[in-house]
C-alpha cells in the first residue's frame, strides 16, 4: 500500500490577481512522503499555491516542480494530483462507487481492476459496503470521506486536501482528524494540506509552513512554530500569546537573553529566548505563553496589576490583567477589579514560554494584552 | 476557443442588425450608391411612419396597464385565498402562455369576430347587434388577454417569496389591512412587478400576430415593416426595422430602472403568509363558481376554436351554432402529405433550432463564467440581446444580411434556402435556452469541474460526464421554452419562409385567407396540442417551475 512519495517543490513563485499581489516570490520544499500543512489566516495565500499546484491557476512567474519535474504547463488533468475539495465537489448524479471510479475510467489503460481499486480505496476509508448510495444520503463526514477515496484511487502523485475538515461540525472534526492523518499515511503519499486552523495544522501537519500577506512567515515544526516564532506574527497567530515591548539588556550563552519590559522599567528584567543575531540595546516584542505566567497574591516580586476580566473555559481560567503603569501606585483605584501580581519565573523551564522578537518597524507599539493563566483548582 | 462562439454569435446576433442599419443609410446594398439619409428624411417627414411609432407605443403602455389590471388581482386571489380547487384554476389560469400568439389570436377571431359565436349568439338571441372586431380595440383585447399571464405568474411568484412575519410585524404595530397592502405587501412585490412590466412591455412592443390579423388599417411598427417589405420598399423597411431597434432598445434601458434589483429583498427568508380561508359555505360556493366562470371565460377562446375545427367546410352559413360536426378537417390534414407537411416542417425546424441553441447555450455559458472579464460579459450580451429585440426585427435583419453572396464579409445568400428559418429560430431560441443555461450553470459548484480535471478529465468529458447530466433540470427548461415558442412562430416565418419550409402559422394565414377556417382551426388545434404535449413534458421534467 504505501507508495514512495516525491518531493514538491515551490520556487520564487509569484501570483497576482488584477493588481492584488497574492503571492510574493514563494520558495518552499515538501519533502517526499511528508504531510505539509500551509496555515494562515483568509487571504494570506495559502489556497493559491494549492490551486497553482493542482493546475486551477496559472503562476505569473516562478516555477514549480513535482518530483524534480516542471509542471507549470501542464493542465490539472495531467499532474498527478489529487485533491480534497472543502466542499468536497462529490458529483450528485453518480453513486458512491462511481465518483470512486471516476478517476479510474478516466485514466483507463492501466491493467488495474477498477472495480477491485473501488473496493481497495472504500475499504481504505472504512466505506464498503457504501458503493451504490447516493451522494445525498450521505452524512458530511462520509462524504467527506469518499471525496478522500476518489482523490487517492488514480494513484496521484501528490495528495492536496483544501481545509478538509471545516464543513464537518466541532464534534466529528477531531476524529475525522485522527482517521484522515492515519489513512494518508497509510498511502505514504507526499501531501499538501491547507487550513487556517492551528490546531488543525499542528495535529495533521508534521512541518507547517504559516503564511502572511503572500509570503511565508514560518516553515518548521509546530513544536518549533510555537516555541521559537520568528516574528510577532507567528507568535499570535500560533497560541495564546501576549506581547510587550522591551529592550534587550544582556545576552547569556545559547539563545538566552534578559530582557526589560519597556512599561515596568523598575520590574526585574526577564530571561528569555531570542535569537542570536539580537544585540544588547535593541528593542524587541516580548512574546509571552499564559502558561509561562504565574499569578500571585502574597506581595512577592512581580509585576502589579489588577485583574480586568476572567474567562473560564472548563479546565483553564484565563484572566485579563492591566499592569500598573510604573508611575501610579497599584493600589490608586483607578482600576477596578482585585489586586493581583503577574510573575515570570526566570528558571529554564519557563524559557519554552516566552521569547523575544525583533520589533518591526510600522508595528503598532505592543502593549500589555493581557495575562492568562492555568488555574489552580 | 471563447473567441470563435463570440464571433459565431456577434455574427448571427449582431451582424446582421448592423447590415441593416448600414442598408437602411444605402451603405453596402447591392444597387450601390453612396451611404444617403434619404430613406431616414422620407421616414421622419411622413405621417403614416410617425404614427406606427407613436401607435406602437401607446399601443404598449396601454397593453401593460390592461394586462396589470387583470393579472395582478388575479395573482392575489389565487396566491392570498384558499378557494376550492385552486391549484387546477390557478393553472388553467396561467394556459394561455402556454399557447403561441397566432393560436390565441385566431380563436379570438372566431369568437368575437365579426361573424364569431358571441355575435350569432346575440343575434340569435333577437338582438340586434353587428360590430367588427378590429382596429386599435381589438389589439389591445387580444394583447391583455393573453398577456395578463406575466402579471399573473410573477404576482403569484413574488407574494410566494414574501415573509409572511413582514405582515405579522405590521399587524403588531397597529396596520390596517389597507396600510399592509400598500406599505408593505405592495413595495415589496415591486421586484416582480418590475420583471412583469418589462415582459410585458417588451412582448407587446414586437407583437405582430394580433396586429396583423386585428389591426386593418391600423399598423404598428412591426406590420408596417412587414408591409413595406411586401411592397418592395426594401429601404424604408430597413429604416423602420432599425427604428424598432432602437425604441425597443430604449425602452429596455428606460424600464430596467424602475426594477429596484435585489435591494428590497429580504436578507431572511421566512414562510409565506397563511392563504385566507372563507368560513361561510356560501362564500366558498360563490368564490369556487367565480372561478370557474372566469376559466370559463378564458379558455372559451380555446373551446371555440376546437369547435370550428369540427366544422366541415361549407355546412355552417346563417345558423348560429354549426348544424353539423366531423372530423372531416382533420381527415384532410392527416391524409394529405401536402397538408401534414407544415406540421412536420414545424417539428424538424423547432427541434434543429432548440438543439444547436443549447449548444450554443452551454459552450458560450461555460466559457462566459470561466473567461469572465469583457469576453464572458460580451458572450452573455449576444445571447440575451434577441429578447430585447423584436422577431420582425431579426427577420428583416437576417433578410438584408443574407440575402447576399459576400463571403468575404460574412454575408451568404441563405434567403429562400432551407436554412434561414431554421437559423432564425435558432437566434430567437438563443435568449431562451441561455438564460436558463446561465442561471444553471451559475449554480454549479465550479469546483466540480475542476475535480474532474484533477481525476484526468478533459474537457469534452467532464461536459458529457459531470455539466451536462447536471444541467439537464436547466436545459430542459430552457430548451421546452425554446421548442414552443418556434413551434408556433408566426412572426419571423412571415418574413423569411418559403413554400418548402413554410410552418404550421403560415398554413393556418393561408387557409384563412382563402376562407377555410375550418382547416385552419385544426391546424391552431394541432398546434394548441402540440405546444401542451411539449409544455406537459417540460412542465413535468423541469419539476413544475416556470
Amino acid at each position: 500500500m504505501t507508495a514512495s512519495g516525491v518531493s514538491v517543490r515551490f520556487d520564487d513563485v509569484f501570483k497576482a490577481f488584477d493588481d492584488t499581489v497574492v503571492l510574493a516570490g514563494v520558495s518552499l520544499t515538501v519533502e517526499p512522503g511528508e504531510i505539509f500543512a500551509l496555515l494562515g489566516p483568509s487571504g494570506s495565500g495559502k489556497t493559491t499555491m494549492l490551486r497553482l499546484l493542482a493546475g486551477f491557476e496559472q503562476l505569473d512567474r516562478g516555477r514549480l516542480l513535482i518530483a524534480d519535474e516542471a509542471v507549470e504547463h501542464l493542465p490539472p488533468a495531467r499532474r498527478g494530483v489529487g485533491m480534497l475539495f472543502q466542499s468536497y465537489a462529490l458529483f450528485p448524479h453518480l453513486s458512491v462507487a462511481e465518483n470512486v471510479a471516476f478517476g479510474l475510467k478516466v485514466r483507463g489503460g492501466s491493467q488495474e481492476d477498477p472495480q477491485a481499486r473501488v473496493a481497495e480505496m472504500l475499504e481504505l476509508v472504512r466505506l464498503s459496503g457504501f458503493e451504490q448510495r447516493r451522494i445525498a444520503e450521505l452524512s458530511g463526514g462520509q462524504q467527506q470521506r469518499v471525496a478522500l477515496a476518489r482523490a487517492l484511487a488514480p494513484r496521484p502523485r501528490v495528495l492536496l486536501l483544501d481545509e478538509p475538515l471545516s464543513n464537518l461540525d466541532p464534534a466529528l472534526r477531531e476524529e475525522t482528524r485522527a482517521d484522515l492523518r492515519r489513512t494518508v499515511k497509510q498511502t505514504g503519499i507526499t501531501t499538501v494540506l491547507v487550513t487556517h486552523e492551528q490546531e488543525e495544522a499542528f495535529e495533521l501537519g508534521e512541518r507547517i509552513g504559516l503564511l502572511n500577506e503572500g509570503g511565508l512567515e514560518q516553515v518548521g515544526g509546530p513544536a518549533e512554530l510555537y516555541r521559537d516564532p520568528a516574528s510577532r506574527f507567528v507568535a499570535t497567530f500560533v497560541g495564546r500569546c501576549s506581547v510587550l515591548s522591551g529592550v534587550v539588556l544582556e545576552r547569556h550563552g545559547g539563545d538566552e537573553l534578559t530582557v526589560r519590559l519597556e512599561s515596568q522599567p523598575h520590574a526585574e528584567p526577564w530571561l528569555c529566548r531570542g535569537d542570536s543575531g539580537l544585540r544588547a540595546g535593541e528593542q524587541v516584542d516580548v512574546c509571552v505563553r499564559p502558561e509561562a505566567l504565574e499569578l500571585s497574591t502574597d506581595g512577592g516580586s512581580g509585576l502589579a496589576g489588577r485583574i480586568e476580566a476572567e474567562r473560564f473555559t472548563g479546565s483553564n481560567s484565563f484572566y485579563t490583567v492591566r499592569l500598573a503603569s510604573p508611575r501610579s501606585d497599584a493600589g490608586d483605584g483607578s482600576a477596578a477589579g482585585p489586586a493581583i501580581e503577574v510573575a515570570m519565573p526566570g528558571t529554564a523551564a519557563s524559557l519554552s514560554g516566552a521569547c523575544v522578537v525583533r520589533q518591526l518597524a510600522g508595528e503598532p507599539p505592543s502593549v500589555f494584552a493581557g495575562a492568562s493563566t492555568e488555574s489552580d483548582p | 476557443m471563447p473567441w470563435l462562439v463570440l464571433a459565431f454569435l456577434v455574427w448571427l446576433v449582431g451582424y446582421p442588425l448592423l447590415v441593416v442599419a448600414a442598408e437602411a443609410f444605402g451603405i453596402g446594398s447591392p444597387g450601390g450608391g453612396g451611404p444617403t439619409t434619404e430613406a431616414f428624411r422620407s421616414f421622419f417627414t411622413r405621417a403614416d411612419e410617425w404614427n406606427a411609432m407613436w401607435r406602437t407605443l401607446w399601443i404598449s403602455v396601454l397593453s401593460t396597464l390592461a394586462a396589470a389590471a387583470i393579472g395582478v388581482p388575479l395573482g392575489f386571489l389565487f396566491e392570498r385565498n384558499e378557494i376550492p380547487g385552486r391549484r387546477l384554476l390557478g393553472a388553467l389560469v396561467a394556459l394561455p402562455v402556454a399557447l403561441p400568439p397566432l393560436v390565441g389570436v385566431i380563436a379570438f377571431l372566431f369568437l368575437y369576430g365579426e361573424s364569431g359565436l358571441a355575435a350569432r349568439g346575440l343575434q340569435t338571441l333577437g338582438l340586434d347587434v353587428s360590430w367588427r372586431l378590429t382596429g386599435a380595440w381589438a389589439i389591445l383585447l387580444v394583447h391583455a388577454y393573453s398577456m395578463y399571464v406575466y402579471f399573473y405568474l410573477f404576482t403569484r411568484a413574488g407574494l410566494s417569496g414574501q415573509d409572511g412575519a413582514a405582515i405579522e410585524a405590521a399587524q403588531s404595530l397597529g396596520a390596517s389591512r389597507r396600510q399592509i397592502l400598500f406599505r408593505v405587501t405592495l413595495p415589496r412585490l415591486r421586484p416582480a412587478l418590475a420583471g412583469a412590466t418589462l415582459l410585458t412591455f417588451m412582448t407587446s412592443l414586437g407583437s405582430f400576430s394580433a396586429p396583423y390579423i386585428f389591426g386593418g388599417g391600423f399598423r404598428v411598427m412591426t406590420t408596417q415593416i412587414v408591409a413595406s417589405k411586401l411592397n418592395g420598399e426594401l429601404r424604408m423597411a430597413y429604416v423602420e426595422t432599425t427604428m424598432l431597434a432602437l425604441l425597443a432598445f430604449t425602452s429596455l434601458l428606460l424600464l430596467r430602472r424602475i426594477d429596484p434589483g435585489l435591494d428590497l429583498a429580504s436578507g431572511a427568508r421566512g414562510t409565506p403568509p397563511a392563504r385566507r380561508r372563507l368560513h361561510s359555505r356560501g362564500a366558498r360556493v360563490a368564490a369556487a363558481a367565480g372561478g370557474w366562470v372566469l376559466a370559463g371565460v378564458l379558455l372559451l377562446p380555446h373551446a371555440t376554436l376546437i369547435l370550428m375545427s369540427l366544422v366541415p367546410p361549407n355546412t355552417w352559413t346563417v345558423e348560429a351554432f354549426p348544424p353539423i360536426l366531423g372530423l372531416v378537417n382533420y381527415g384532410e390534414l392527416l391524409s394529405s402529405t401536402e397538408r401534414l407537411r407544415p406540421a412536420l416542417n414545424s417539428l424538424w425546424m423547432a427541434a434543429a433550432a432548440t438543439l444547436a441553441a443549447v449548444v450554443v447555450g452551454v459552450m458560450a455559458a461555460r466559457l462566459s463564467l470561466r473567461r469572465g472579464g469583457l469576453p464572458g460579459r460580451a458572450l452573455e450580451a449576444m445571447m440575451t440581446l434577441p429578447w430585447a429585440i423584436p422577431g420582425t426585427v431579426f427577420a428583416l435583419a437576417l433578410a438584408a444580411a443574407m440575402s447576399v453572396n459576400a463571403p468575404w464579409v460574412g454575408r451568404f445568400v441563405l434567403v429562400g434556402t432551407l436554412w434561414i428559418l431554421p437559423l432564425a429560430y435558432l437566434v430567437r431560441s438563443l435568449p431562451l435556452t441561455g438564460r436558463s443555461i446561465f442561471a444553471g450553470l451559475r449554480q454549479l459548484d465550479p469546483r466540480l469541474e475542476e475535480a474532474a480535471a484533477s481525476l484526468g478529465a478533459g474537457s469534452l468529458r467532464t461536459v458529457l460526464q459531470i455539466v451536462l447530466p447536471l444541467l439537464r433540470p436547466a436545459v430542459i427548461a430552457g430548451a421546452g421554452l425554446a421548442f414552443i415558442t418556434m413551434l408556433g412562430d408566426f412572426v419571423t416565418s412571415i418574413v423569411l419562409y418559403t413554400y418548402d419550409t413554410r410552418p404550421i402559422s403560415i398554413e393556418i394565414q393561408s387557409s384563412l385567407r382563402i376562407q377555410e377556417t375550418g382547416i385552419a382551426a385544426a391546424y391552431g388545434v394541432l398546434l394548441m396540442l402540440l405546444s401542451a404535449a411539449a409544455f406537459i413534458a417540460w412542465d413535468d421534467r423541469a419539476g413544475g417551475r416556470l
